[in-house]
């Protein structure tokens, strides 16, 4: 990371950046052991090592514009500002979720942040994205929607013809691909004919395009803050590839046997929280106590989430009918 | 009263809605200066402008799934999907996320989009453009499905639509465009889930939707003139489905023949049936009938296909044959 780019951002925003990071990999890590204990069902699947896209992508928009997200939700959840108990709860199918328990791990849902959904259905929630975006420019908003997925997505039909539509009507939205490599457990050099550059996909849209390094969460936010004036402005939706790192399974059930442990060991040490302190360390930007005092009121903040979403009711019978339509 | 086409009650139906409610847009496959697939918007692009209609590529996944994003935030999309064979493009957006995200957000999000589609055989564009899927839609939570078969149904239905909060299918048909019928009061509204009689008769119900109405109302003329006094219920909408009007009517004729225009196996005319057997077992004097398509892929050749799809005689044969049982 070039020192240059501090300049743009102070000490405090640096410091959130990392409390908001190390607050997904705790409560991650907190999901993970909710899990096995049978709180947590279904699917599950966490965000670990990928947590510098959402910090540092959605701390550049802001609270008017839209996010827009895949089932991996969770770390845009908490990045957004999303209350950490409402999201533990979700997670234990609980009344207090942030869904009311109808939704769960993949579905997150708060429209009072702007953040309208997690999606589970590969690449579905692009077109949705599109059209937050057409509804900002129909009623002149100046809003931007900001639209997350995996590059398992690239591959869904629902990508061409999104980014197609959004091209031809020069809508307000940001495509960010998450490139962790793996769509499930299929590697994306046996997936994607142009797996070593994604972001040029966007060139037979017409589409800006650029690619970041999605471990360094300075770089992400950089970036995005340009994209975003870009988009407000008004010149048309942009895609952005981010190339990182999924450190756990595709999901809790998936071992992830079918990588190889060069890759692995390469990826932790790529890790993008200590990369992110030895950083700031190492620019003098904030000392030991300043992190490791954050990293106690993060995990304490994880433990009174999961204590709120045990002691919190399920919903009750009266809510199995309620809500399918106004 | 005057007369309006089916086609101009639908066109009527959306001017009011592009003039009552800025937040409401049209998008669509060749909607705009083409005047759209079946000439329904024709005037519309030149009148409204490409704010309000947007002619779109051919992307029913993106225009449906784009329709669901506008509606959760607050706008009142009508998308049109040429016909319901291409709604197959779209399933995921109209399954899995719109008939959803009500429920799914713990009712934080609405998505009163509108998808106005076309249904139904008999106009020779064979297997691919001849299907009736607005049966499957029915089968889903959190969708609306409505299938008017008069101007004066399209008009009274589209106007309550708009009140919707929730998404809906409203499906017309592609034989009927042309039909005429009587304009309705500018003040009428046809409430969702509230099916109506359209011919009164004592000795069996016809039930059915869309243009099986219209066939069926012939088919009771003919048994008329035999001494068979049918009456025919039209569903108006799938879902919400108006049961207690099927059912009223089955307890005063004791016998229901149900007709729909799919192919039957699996169909929408089995749910009626069994609702009927759950609810009139007692009153019925013989089993319920069903009458639907052929079960094959529409064929092309006229006579073939003719052949395939329900009719005023094979409905009076199959409302005879109950009869005489």
């Amino acid at each position: 990371m070039a020192a240059t780019q501090t300049k743009e951002l102070n000490k405090a925003k640096l410091l959130e950046f990392y409390r908001l990071m190390r607050l997904i990999r705790e409560f991650e890590r907190e999901c993970e052991r909710q899990y096995t204990r049978g709180n947590i069902k279904g699917f599950l699947h966490v965000y670990t090592g990928e947590e510098a896209i959402a910090v540092g992508a959605i701390s550049a928009l802001t609270d008017k514009d839209y996010v827009v997200t895949h089932y991996r939700d969770h770390g845009h959840a908490l990045a957004r500002g999303l209350d950490t108990d409402g999201v533990m709860a979700e997670l234990f199918g609980k009344a207090t979720g942030v869904s009311k328990g109808k939704g769960g791990s993949m579905h997150l849902f708060d429209t009072s942040k702007n953040f309208m959904g997690g999606y589970a259905i590969v690449g579905g929630q692009l077109p949705i994205a599109a059209g937050l975006a057409l509804a900002s420019q129909f009623n002149d908003e100046n809003r931007v929607a900001l639209c997350f997925m995996g590059d398992g997505a690239l591959n869904e039909g629902e990508f061409h013809e999104t980014m197609n539509l959004a091209a031809v009507w020069n809508l307000p939205v940001i495509f960010f691909c998450e490139n962790n490599l793996y769509g499930m457990g299929a590697p994306s050099s046996d997936t994607l004919a142009v797996h070593r550059q994604m972001y040029k996909l966007a060139d037979a849209y017409g589409m800006d395009n650029y690619r970041v390094d999605g471990n360094d969460v300075v770089a992400v936010h950089q970036l995005m803050m340009d994209v975003v004036d870009n988009v407000r402005a008004g010149k048309g939706p942009a895609f952005i590839e981010a190339r990182t790192y999924r450190i756990q399974g595709h999901s809790i059930a998936d071992p992830a046997n079918y990588r190889p442990d060069e890759e692995v060991e390469y990826w932790r040490s790529q890790d993008p929280i200590p990369r992110f302190k030895d950083w700031m360390t190492g620019q003098g930007l904030a000392k030991e106590e300043e992190f490791s005092s954050i990293d106690s009121a993060v995990d304490q903040e994880v433990v009174n989430a999961a204590e709120f979403a045990d002691a919190s009711p399920f919903p009750g019978p009266e809510e199995l009918l309620q809500g399918v339509y106004q | 009263m005057p007369e309006i086409t089916y086609r101009e009650a639908v066109a009527q139906a959306m001017r009011e809605a592009l003039d009552q409610d800025p937040r409401v847009f049209l998008m669509g496959e060749d909607i705009g200066p083409y005047g759209g697939a079946f000439a329904v918007t024709k005037g519309f692009w030149e009148e409204y402008g490409k704010r309000r209609i947007k002619d779109s590529p051919l992307s029913e996944s993106a225009i449906v799934g784009a329709g669901v994003g506008a509606a959760m935030a607050g706008l009142r999309p009508i998308v049109e999907l040429m016909t319901i064979n291409f709604s197959l493009l779209a399933m995921d957006q109209i399954v899995n996320h719109a008939a959803k995200m009500r429920y799914m957000s713990g009712g934080q999000l609405s998505v009163p989009l509108m998808v106005r589609t076309v249904t139904g055989a008999g106009a020779s564009v064979a297997a691919t453009h001849s299907q009736s899927f607005e049966g499957w839609f029915a089968s889903v939570p959190g969708l609306h499905v409505v299938v008017p078969s008069s101007p004066e149904d399209v008009l009274g239905l589209f106007r309550s639509c708009r009140e919707m909060e929730d998404p809906v299918m409203f499906v017309e048909h592609i034989l009927l465009y042309s039909s005429r019928g009587d304009a309705p009061d500018s003040d009428l509204k046809i409430p969702l889930g509230q099916a109506a009689v359209k011919r009164a008769g004592t000795d069996v119900t016809i039930v059915s939707y869309s243009r099986m109405v219209q066939t069926s109302l012939a088919a009771a003329e003919l048994l008329y003139k035999e001494g068979i006094d049918a009456e025919v219920v039209d569903l108006r909408t799938l879902r919400p489905l108006d049961s207690e009007t099927v059912i009223g009517s089955v307890k005063k004729t004791h016998r229901a023949v149900v007709v729909e225009e799919a192919t039957g196996f699996g169909g929408f005319a089995g749910e009626i049936s069994s609702q009927i057997q759950e609810a009139a077992f007692d009153y019925l004097d013989n089993p319920v009938r069903r009458v639907a398509s052929a079960e094959t892929p529409m064929p092309y050749s006229m006579p073939l296909e003719q052949l395939a799809i329900p009719n005023a005689n094979s409905i009076a044969a199959a409302v005879r044959d109950l009869v005489n049982e």
